[in-house]
């Protein structure tokens, strides 16, 4: 009951993207096509439970243990970077096709704030490891929701007639307020 | 290119949420009143400053191919400082950012300028650039976060004078869109017509 808390809330209640305003900028970019919003959220995925895991044991056993709590930003997010890249080499080795639908997206993962920022609410949060794991699954499934909800949107919105200062990044910011006055539907279900 | 045009490009032509889109999650996320953006513009505005400066001292000695990891070392040394600063004299103001603070480090515009600027030019430039960025940073935040503030709860910088609630929805998430995109809409119709 507590894992199913934990990922209708992080899915629906508290969005990541609507609610929460982490990874916008991958949510305004890739979001032309649903087909690349779909790998986009794959790539989250993989990266930030790996990252999540990574962050939660260097917490525990060498900052904490050590008191050099202070350090969490930088190590974070040296540890996120150097992750994407050896993620990328051997995926590149190891599983070509993996790599034909992933690689773009990965070093635009880096600077994606989603992927740290669920890594420092992990620690903030006290979860476990396995609650930690479980919530940043289910936050990379409520960003690819988003994002794959507002692709589908967006495609039908380019054959709309939209007043010309309108057009482009202004009406899709609209929309995704719109999409996130949606998601506020979700408040107070966990 | 002479320094006035260096320092004024951030505030309207190349003014990094407007024109730029980057930086957009402190921007969404932290804009409920006009302080809050300006406290969170005035942070990123500092790191800015610093890790411009920094970055063009050290461009000669860094290899060409390390240099994205050791610009996120500086950088997120600088976002450190500000985080132990903040949480010791503005304890308030740093509860209210909470997570963004951090955050910091990620925001696009703080490694869009190291790489695209300071890693290039010389000292003052790179100052002057990251100042100019960084204010105009502030200078939109605020906007969006007065705007809200505003339209939500009827006040500018705590500052009531409309009693009651007004348009509760620009105070919570999807109001921070709706705002920020009419915002975007007004900036390119001012920038075209001029």
């Amino acid at each position: 009951m507590e894992y199913f808390g934990i990922i209708i809330g992080a899915i629906f209640v508290s969005n990541i993207v609507l609610a929460q305003f982490l990874g916008i900028c991958p949510f305004v970019g890739v979001s032309g096509k649903i087909s690349t919003s779909v790998g986009m959220g794959g790539a989250v995925l993989f990266v930030m439970t790996l990252a999540t895991i990574v962050t939660w044991v260097l917490q525990y056993y060498v900052l904490n243990p050590f008191g050099l709590a202070f350090m969490q930003t930088i190590v974070f997010i040296l540890v996120i970077a150097s992750l994407v890249q050896m993620v990328e080499i051997i995926l590149k080795k190891i599983s070509p096709p993996l790599y034909q639908a992933l690689g773009v997206f990965l070093p635009l993962i880096t600077t994606n704030c989603a992927v740290l920022g669920v890594a420092i609410l992990t620690v903030q949060k006290d979860f476990s490891l396995l609650e930690g794991v479980v919530f940043s699954i289910a936050n990379a499934i409520g960003f690819t929701l988003a994002i794959v909800l507002f692709a589908g949107i967006r495609e039908h919105l380019d054959l709309m007639e939209v007043p010309k200062g309108m057009r482009g990044v202004p009406i899709a910011l609209v929309v995704a307020g719109i999409l996130a006055l949606a998601f506020m539907g979700f408040t107070g279900l966990v | 290119m002479n320094q006035v045009q260096n320092f004024t490009k951030g505030f309207i032509k190349e003014n990094p949420v407007f024109i730029l889109l980057l930086g957009l999650c402190p921007t969404l996320g932290v804009t409920t009143s006009a302080i809050n953006g300006m406290g969170m513009g005035l942070a990123t505005a500092f790191v800015l400053v610093m890790s411009n400066l920094a970055v063009s001292l050290i461009k000669n000695i860094i290899p060409d191919k390390v240099r994205i990891p050791a610009f996120i070392v500086i950088i997120a040394t600088f976002v450190t400082i500000v985080e132990l600063t903040m949480q010791a004299y503005t304890p308030a103001l740093f509860d209210a950012l909470g997570l963004f603070i951090p955050l910091i480090v990620v925001n696009c515009i703080v490694l869009g300028r190291a790489e695209a600027f300071a890693s290039k030019q010389s000292i003052g430039s790179s100052m002057i650039d990251g100042l100019g960025m960084g204010l105009g940073f502030t200078f939109a935040l605020t906007l969006l976060g007065g705007v809200r503030e505003l339209l939500g709860s009827g006040a500018f910088f705590g500052f009531k004078f409309i009693e009651g609630d007004l348009m509760l929805v620009f105070v919570l998430a999807p109001g921070a869109f709706i705002a920020l995109g009419y915002l975007i809409a007004l900036m390119n119709k001012m920038t075209k017509t001029s």
